[in-house]
């Protein structure tokens, strides 16, 4: 089975090649100067990697009708992590907050109501987001809310390579052989939430659905899962997408 | 401050020495924590690799290992280490540590570990090793005891005599008669209120003005002749001492003896509730335990004596509640079981007639000691003049024996399992027996010889003729000092029960690693220490029989090293109030007091303080094997080393010390 993900890697995008290329191409200036940077070269090991995790909350998950109510952002490296470095912050959406949403990231109304536009924050963010290479837990999300969310502000997308811990999980404990035989023989599919994903390798538990609090949990999470399953030496190639 | 520094201020605060920190020093850590997860097997810290943070366990585990590659120490979450390799002037690793589970560390850098240090004394004190966190510990104790802890309001039990400055002398003096106070507070209505003023039960604004003591009736009045019909106002001292109701009985006396006043007016919103006087405080000091002693030789049979019992009980738990330490119930409790032996004694002789020879009826181990806690059984023995005729006198003292044991027994004092009574005709012997008895287990010892001494060489009179066992407790520091080979055998016999290691998580853990569900704080704390106190207390032939008196008479010989002594005091006092306060709240819950404690029960701080404990005991252990060598010697199969074999084991628990 191992091949077909192989071939799905080599469609993959040469992600500094499509940096180069972009920088080449985009007018904005805080879009430029962001691909300018570059990223890794490929062959950089994982372990000496500078690295930022990312978690978005947001009113809902679809990057066209929802909006992202709150940003964080933890600076790491495979030796530390500095959550004295880490960036957290609350956003109007521009779209009304549900009250499920509210429920279920403990955002209020009050607090989204003086909040900054996410335009106010690109300036802080890009710069932290520069140069590094991107954690979240779930790519989807993060990729396409951030694309979306400077497309209608800057009005040009933005697309850069991402470690996701969650697909990592799911090479882990779905796509392996095991996990298949698992699978074909009934038994419950491993859960490759953040949460559950943590509490394999033993990580404690979090109070759950704060951008912040869960960026620091998917760096953790990623320094776990190259103890593991990969070493310091692995590169970046392997792991990003 | 960021909310995942929140999470980690709140789960650092809960643990030991974090959660004595001022906020402000506690935001500053969470601030600068970094984080690194280790998986299960990884080392952590080599050996002489430089360290430059003090690491702290958020989840997993790890292990120390000595040079010797024995297992130090195991820790768990909310422990932390490398601070001691972080003071030593070279910050390098002394023992490695490995992850034992998946762990998650908090590095906490060096030099904010080094200005908590600096601003925060009792993190200072508790991470600089050596014995010195125990001692702050047992200090703070102390501190902490009766006075200090006890509100003034505690000890108000009636309302003040309060009178108008108008009201005549002879007015005020009829009514400290009829009130039997010794003082009246002088009040007057006012407009203005002031620190003084307080709304009477009228609304109106009361004011205390001054107050009258019965000293100034003897000062003020009759010495200046003043007539009874004088107002009060005019000879009232207007100096007023007060204290408020929530201040602390000690500083109540502080303020008496700085003022030099007996009478201090207790104020609760400056309403005047009471007048604390300085024999309330004396008598608060000394109420618990001298009242019930003074009860038991009142009671006029050993019926009457047993109803006394469950007071011991409640008295005790009032004791360790009132913040006493452990020396002090200690000694209440062997008062209260003396003054118990002595009436029964008095109530035998009243019933059996006067004794037909001289005796002396001896407490032995714990009791004598004055170290007994509030399940210990009895041990006892009697010794009797050298004219003591067993054909004549013989009935007399079993008799008498059997008396004093059953009320013993009957007050709260179980029959000794070891059959160390005076019940025993062995143990009810003239005084000229009980010298060779004692000379024979040091001049010959075998396994139970042994074991008798580390009993019998604890005793002490409790009635009749004292110099009797004086006389032996004199043999005992004669020759003791004197019987290398007795030393060396009961040196080994004070090493056969050993301390644990320390804890980890919900186990006692030992030194080989392995856990146990609960400790027994006398056999593996308390009972380890008073034996090996023993051998170096007969060594310098101190005549001593408390271990705490014991150790102040070793540390005079220098026969131990420098801080030693020290470092065994406080582990005896510490473990002993463990073991004390686990007693008291089984008394509270109605359950029988026993020694064992579940490590669940024992809370962060007290489990650093606990291994301290036993690291001092555990050390000293090991110097008992340096300090008394066994002679050689060929020929002589008695005192031959293995044949003593050990004793200890389970005889060793029969019997009660």
């Amino acid at each position: 089975m191992t091949w077909r993900w192989k071939a799905k890697e080599k469609t993959q995008p040469n992600w500094p090649d499509y940096l180069a290329s972009r920088a080449q191409r985009v007018r904005e200036p805080r879009l430029a100067s962001f691909y300018a940077r570059g990223t890794l070269d490929p062959a950089t090991p994982i372990g000496e990697a500078p690295l930022v995790a990312m978690d978005f909350e947001t009113t809902g998950l679809d990057g066209s009708r929802h909006d992202i109510v709150s940003v964080g952002v933890m600076p790491f490296t495979l030796e530390r992590i500095r959550p004295a470095d880490g960036r957290y912050w609350v956003l109007s959406p521009r779209r009304q907050l549900s009250d499920e949403s509210v429920a279920f990231h403990h955002i209020t109304h009050a607090e989204v109501a003086g909040a900054p536009d996410f335009n106010a924050i690109i300036d802080d963010l890009l710069p932290m987001l520069a140069g590094r290479l991107v954690v979240v837990h779930y790519r989807q999300l993060e990729r396409t809310f951030l694309d979306a969310a400077i497309r209608e502000r800057l009005g040009d997308g933005l697309l850069m390579p991402m470690i996701d811990t969650m697909s990592l999980e799911a090479r882990i404990h779905r796509q392996s052989w095991w996990a298949r035989l698992r699978r074909w023989a009934g038994r419950p599919m491993a859960s490759i939430r953040l949460h559950e994903s943590r509490q394999r390798y033993h990580l404690p538990a979090y109070t759950g659905h704060h951008a912040l609090v869960d960026s620091l949990a998917t760096a953790e999470l990623l320094q776990a899962q190259i103890l593991y399953h990969y070493d310091w030496q692995t590169p970046v190639s392997a792991l990003w997408r | 401050m960021n909310v995942e520094q929140l999470d980690i201020r709140g789960h650092m605060a809960q643990f030991a020495p974090f959660d004595n920190l001022p906020d402000e020093l506690l935001d500053r850590i969470a601030g600068e924590v970094e984080i690194r997860y280790f998986q299960a097997g990884t080392e952590l810290l080599v050996k002489d690799q430089p360290i430059d943070s003090l690491w702290y366990i958020r989840s997993g585990a790890v292990e120390m290992y000595q040079r010797s590659g024995r297992l130090f120490n195991r820790l768990s979450e909310g422990d932390i280490f490398g601070y001691s390799d972080l003071l030593r002037s070279n910050r390098r690793v002394r023992y490695p540590v490995s992850a034992i589970e998946d762990t998650l560390i908090y590095f906490i850098p060096g030099d904010v570990f080094e200005t908590v240090c600096e601003e925060d004394d009792d993190f200072a004190e508790f991470v600089e090793t050596g014995g010195q966190r125990l001692k702050v510990t047992v200090e703070q104790q102390r501190d902490d005891s009766g006075l200090m802890t006890t509100r003034v309001r505690k000890l108000i039990n009636r309302q003040p005599q309060m009178v108008e400055a108008t009201t005549t002398l002879q007015q005020a003096a009829q009514q400290m008669r009829d009130a039997n106070a010794t003082c009246v507070l002088v009040i007057d209505v006012t407009e203005t209120q002031s620190a003084y003023t307080f709304t009477g039960p009228d609304g109106r604004h009361w004011k205390l003005n001054g107050i009258l003591t019965d000293r100034d009736f003897c000062t003020r009045v009759l010495a200046e002749g003043k007539s009874p019909q004088t107002p009060v106002g005019d000879v009232m001292s207007r100096r007023l001492i007060v204290t408020q109701s929530d201040e602390s009985v000690y500083e109540a006396m502080l303020s008496m003896l700085r003022n030099q006043v007996h009478h201090l007016p207790v104020l609760y919103r400056r309403q005047p509730v009471g007048v604390l006087h300085l024999s309330d405080i004396v008598r608060h000091e000394t109420h618990s335990s001298l009242f019930l002693v003074n009860n038991v030789f009142v009671q006029n049979s050993p019926e009457q004596l047993a109803k006394l019992a469950p007071e011991v009980r409640t008295g005790f738990a009032r004791m360790v509640a009132d913040g006493a330490n452990s020396e002090m119930v200690c000694r209440a409790l062997a008062t209260i079981g003396r003054a118990f032996t002595q009436r029964l004694l008095e109530l035998a002789e009243s019933e059996l007639g006067p004794a037909p020879v001289p005796y002396c009826f001896m407490v032995l181990g714990s009791m004598a000691r004055e170290e007994p806690t509030i399940n210990a059984d009895q041990d006892n023995a009697l010794v009797l003049d050298d004219d003591y005729d067993p054909d004549l006198h013989g009935e007399y003292f079993e008799a008498l024996a059997s008396f004093v044991c059953d009320g013993l027994d009957a007050c709260g004092y179980p029959y000794c399992k070891g059959d160390v009574m005076a019940t025993n005709a062995r143990w009810r012997q003239p005084l000229h027996v009980w010298k060779r008895y004692f000379t024979e287990w040091m001049e010959e010892p075998n396994g139970e010889r042994l074991l008798h001494s580390s009993i019998f060489f604890d005793l002490a009179p409790v009635h009749g003729e004292a110099p009797m066992v004086e006389s032996l407790q004199d043999l005992v520091a004669e020759l003791a000092p004197q019987r290398p080979i007795f030393l060396a055998a009961l040196a080994r016999n004070a090493k056969s029960r050993t301390p644990p290691l320390g804890f980890f998580r919900k186990f006692v853990m030992e030194h080989d690693g392995e856990h146990r569900k609960s400790i027994n704080l006398k056999r593996r704390g308390t009972a380890p220490l008073t034996d090996l106190v023993r051998v170096h207390a007969l060594a310098c032939g101190s005549k001593a029989q408390n271990t705490f008196t014991r150790l102040d008479d070793i540390a005079e010989t220098k026969l131990l090293a420098d801080g030693v002594t020290e470092r065994l005091r406080y582990a005896f006092e510490f473990m002993s109030m463990v073991r004390i306060r686990h007693q008291a709240e089984a008394v509270e819950q109605g359950i029988e007091p026993d020694n064992s404690v579940d490590p669940e029960n024992i809370g962060s701080r007290e489990r650093h303080n606990l291994k301290d404990a036993f690291e001092a005991i555990s050390n000293a252990q090991k110097f008992l094997s340096f300090r008394y060598i066994m002679p050689t010697r060929q020929g002589s199969s008695k005192t031959e080393p293995d044949r003593l074999g050990s004793p200890q084991g389970s005889a060793s628990h029969r019997v009660s010390r």
